[in-house]
C-alpha cells in the first residue's frame, strides 16, 4: 500500500515487525529518479520496512525536520541541488539527526567518492543496481 | 488454453529478450521482487517509468545536440542518468550504448554523440516495443499459472548453452515446457 504525501511516495510495510523487535522500520529514501525510487522502495517493502521516497535531498531535509521517527536514510549520491554527500554532511552537523544512519547509493565505483563518505560518516556505500541482498546485509547490521 | 497459448509466446518473448541481450539479470531481480510478496504491477510501474524517463531524456539529449555550441557537460548529465535507469531495469543494450556516448561526450565529439544519440534511440524503441508487448500479454496470462522459477531456471540453462554452443536463438528447450 502506498500514498503520495507532498511529492513524497509513502509505503507502508507488507507486515508488522522489520529487521529488529518492536516497531517498523521508518526508512527515507532519497533519488531523483523515479525508476530507482520505485526500485529501492519495493526492495525496502520487501525486507518489511516502511518506506518515504522523496526526489531530492532538500525533501529529505523538510521531511526529516517534520517526522521524528526516521530510522534510516538511503540516498543516491549523485543528485541535482544537493547531492547525497551534502545531504550526508547536512544529517551529521545536525544534533537533531546526527544519530540516524545513511546509507549512500552510486552508480559509480570510485573509491574516492566511497571514502569521502565513510569518513564524513556513512554507514556503507552501496554500487547500483541495488539488490534485496544487498540491502538486507547493510540495514540487518546497522539497525541491529 | 488460449491462456497456455499466450503464456508461451511470452516465455518465447522473455528468453529472446535475454538471449540477445537487451534485458540482463537485473530484469529478473524485479521480477523475482514482484513474485516474493511485492506489489502486483510493480515490473509494470517500473518499466513504464522508465520508457517514460528515456523518452523524455533521449527528446533533451536530440535538442541540445541540434544546439550551434553543444554544453556537453549537460549532454554527459543526462547520458548518465538513462544509463543508470537502464542498468537499474536491466536494459542492457541500452546502457551499454549509453556508456560508449558517454566516452563520445568526454571527448567533445560532436558527429559521434549524434550517432550515438541514434543508436541509444534505436535500441531503446526496440526494447519498449518488446516491454508493450510483455505488458499487453501479461494480464491474460496471469489468469492462468505462470511458474516463474520453472521460466527463470530455462533461461539460465539457455543462456549456458549460448555460450557454450554460440546458438543464435536458443528456444528449443521450451517446448519442454
Amino acid at each position: 500500500m502506498a500514498s503520495i504525501v507532498g511529492g513524497a511516495v509513502v509505503a507502508a510495510a507488507a507486515g508488522g515487525g522489520g529487521v529488529g523487535v518492536g516497531a517498523t522500520p521508518h526508512v527515507l529514501a532519497v533519488d531523483d529518479s523515479s525508476v530507482d525510487r520505485a526500485i529501492i522502495a519495493a526492495i525496502l517493502r520487501s525486507s518489511r520496512f516502511r518506506v518515504t521516497a522523496v526526489d531530492s535531498g532538500k525533501r529529505a531535509l523538510e521531511l526529516l525536520g517534520k517526522e521524528p521517527d526516521v530510522s534510516m536514510i538511503i540516498t543516491d549520491y549523485w543528485m541535482p541541488e544537493m547531492t547525497g554527500y551534502e545531504l550526508l554532511q547536512k544529517v551529521k552537523e545536525s544534533s537533531n539527526l546526527k544519530q540516524i544512519p545513511v546509507v549512500i547509493m552510486s552508480s559509480e565505483n570510485v573509491q574516492t567518492r566511497i571514502s569521502r563518505c565513510l569518513e564524513e560518516g556513512a554507514e556503507d556505500f552501496l554500487v547500483k543496481p541495488v539488490r534485496a541482498s544487498d540491502v538486507s546485509r547493510v540495514f540487518s547490521r546497522v539497525l541491529r | 488454453m488460449a491462456a497456455a497459448a499466450l503464456r508461451e509466446q511470452l516465455n518465447a518473448l522473455l528468453s529472446s529478450m535475454y538471449a540477445s541481450g537487451l534485458v540482463d539479470d537485473q530484469f529478473q531481480q524485479l521480477q523475482m521482487l514482484q513474485d516474493d510478496g511485492g506489489t502486483p504491477g510493480f515490473v509494470a510501474e517500473v518499466v513504464t517509468l522508465f520508457c517514460d524517463d528515456a523518452d523524455r531524456i533521449i527528446s533533451e539529449l536530440a535538442a541540445l545536440l541540434e544546439q550551434p555550441v553543444v554544453d556537453f557537460d549537460k549532454v554527459d548529465a543526462y547520458v548518465h542518468q538513462l544509463k543508470g535507469s537502464s542498468a537499474s531495469v536491466g536494459a542492457q543494450k541500452v546502457k551499454f550504448t549509453c556508456m560508449q556516448f558517454r566516452e563520445l561526450c568526454q571527448h567533445k565529439n560532436r558527429d559521434g554523440c549524434i550517432m550515438a544519440l541514434t543508436l541509444v534511440r534505436n535500441e531503446f524503441y526496440d526494447l519498449r516495443n518488446k516491454f508493450q508487448t510483455m505488458l499487453q500479454v501479461v494480464p491474460y496470462v496471469l489468469k492462468g499459472p505462470f511458474d516463474f522459477q520453472v521460466f527463470t531456471g530455462i533461461v539460465k540453462m539457455e543462456h549456458m548453452l549460448l555460450k557454450l554452443k554460440r546458438i543464435a536463438c536458443p528456444c528449443f528447450l521450451l517446448k519442454f515446457v
